[in-house]
């Protein structure tokens, strides 16, 4: 949503600049330091969100991710009283209103409890392998991206320093780990690249 | 710019007003205060003064209208200060939504909350102090469209302060009528007024509408010209404060300070 500070952000081939509506249509987000105003109810907000992606059959498509993501019992508590991972699952569902073609994951399973993180990656997961959809998840958990990416790009300052595919990369760049691998770039970002 | 998208935003704000009395209250009930305040004062005037003058009509009249003004600006900066409130504006436009489309959503919902404390200022205002606002005739459509679109433009103006300049800058929107009132006219004729302050009158749209509303109540016609004037002034007040809205919202993405407005970066 941000303007970017150089070059273009296109999102299949739409430019954000010029066509900031259509491309925006296509993509959605959740993120924990953004939750849903928690003075509406889970059904509320997932209404109002849904009518400004101009979701089809909305009443269905809510009542279907309220069953997918366990959330039919709160379909009328306010969102401010639910627990953090309550939350977590609305502001996923949320995300998943207009089936984005690329849904943006910020830390989704930041200061959630082991078992609820893992339900929420099932989720996510059960989401991209529907098809036609691309999830860009930022995480600084390596076993979580390990387990879940099916790339993963080391960035930092905004440059990309490493990508490839996190199974296989710790061993081309001679770590047992993808969190030892994170730790050496953190630490020496150009020794790696070199490398 | 899709309606739909216009009606989430008021959809948001009917479910905030109807969850609340808190949030309804408002709506009327200092419109309900100045009336049976002003209503006495005037009442008392007539009695006391034996100047012939009606004071219902000039002084409860304005208060009136500048309470209408009050409400509509309000009701465009309450509305804003919700997302505020809720930090939600990271939520809202990383949706398709358009600034026209959410300054759009403020707008309706203040016509509709607006529209409350108007009916409820004409029906208690006729009922206890038998004021009728059709004694001001055709122009109190004027009126009330000069008085509208100023409010809008001023409260739109108030939300891109606030978006610019941290949450708490709320604080420094809520005295803004107070301030404009003496300039306004709005209890005295602005000849009342030192040189300078009657210049600063001329550039204010209400000061046209109590100017009016005062020749009527005197007997006079009111100048179509002085009121087309003040219609004009409002306009592109409106349009001024979208252009501003745009601008600030503009630079809140560039900068990166919608994503971190609660941090109050430039203070």
């Amino acid at each position: 949503m941000l303007a970017p500070s150089d070059g273009t952000i296109r999102i299949e081939g739409l430019d954000i600049a010029s066509s900031r509506a259509q491309a925006l249509e296509r993509t959605n987000f959740a993120a924990v330091y953004a939750p849903l105003p928690g003075n509406l109810t889970v059904y509320q907000n997932l209404r109002v969100f849904g009518l400004l992606y101009g979701v089809n059959d909305l009443p269905a498509r809510i009542g279907e991710l309220l069953r997918q993501l366990d959330l039919e019992a709160f379909r009328n508590t306010r969102c401010g009283v639910l627990s953090s991972g309550e939350q977590t699952r609305v502001g996923l569902a949320k995300a998943l209103l207009n089936r984005p073609h690329l849904l943006l994951l910020d830390e989704p399973t930041a200061s959630l409890d082991p078992a609820t993180a893992r339900d929420i990656r099932a989720k996510i997961r059960a989401f991209a392998a529907e098809g036609g959809s691309g999830v860009l998840w930022t995480s600084h958990n390596m076993y979580e991206v390990e387990e879940v990416c099916d790339r993963v790009l080391f960035v930092s300052h905004g440059k990309i320093l490493i990508e490839g595919d996190p199974k296989s990369l710790p061993r081309e760049h001679g770590k047992a780990t993808l969190e030892e691998l994170f730790i050496a770039t953190a630490r020496e970002p150009l020794t790696i690249k070199e490398a | 710019m899709a309606i739909h998208r216009t009606l989430a935003i008021v959809l948001r704000q009917a479910y905030l007003l109807r969850g609340s009395p808190a949030r309804v209250l408002p709506l009327f009930a200092w419109v309900a205060v100045d009336i049976v305040l002003w209503g006495f004062i005037t009442r008392y005037l007539n009695a006391v003064s034996g100047s012939g003058i009606n004071f219902v009509a000039t002084l409860l009249g304005a208060v009136l209208l500048w309470d209408f003004f009050m409400r509509v600006m309000q009701g465009v900066t309450m509305a804003f200060f919700e997302d505020v409130w809720s930090r939600n504006f990271l939520n809202f436009f990383a949706t398709p939504l358009s600034t026209a489309e959410y300054v759009g959503g403020l707008v309706l919902t203040s016509i509709a909350t607006s529209a409350v404390g108007l009916v409820v200022m004409v029906i208690l205002a006729s009922a206890a102090f038998h004021l009728s606002f059709l004694a001001y005739g055709l122009p109190l459509a004027a009126f009330l469209l000069v008085l509208f679109v100023f409010g809008i433009a001023l409260g739109v103006f108030a939300c891109a302060m606030v978006l610019r300049l941290g949450p708490a800058f709320e604080w420094f929107i809520w005295p803004i009528p107070a301030i404009l009132s003496p300039f306004a006219g709005v209890f005295y004729p602005v000849a009342t007024l030192p040189v300078w302050m009657q210049g600063v009158a001329h550039a204010l749209p209400p000061a046209y509408v109590f100017e009016g509303m005062r020749t009527i109540v005197a007997g006079g016609s009111v100048s179509v010209a002085s009121l087309l004037g003040g219609c004009v002034l409002a306009v592109v007040y409106l349009l001024l404060a979208g252009a501003f809205f745009v601008r600030t919202y503009r630079h809140a993405v560039r900068t990166g300070l919608i994503a971190r407005y609660s941090a109050e970066t430039l203070n």
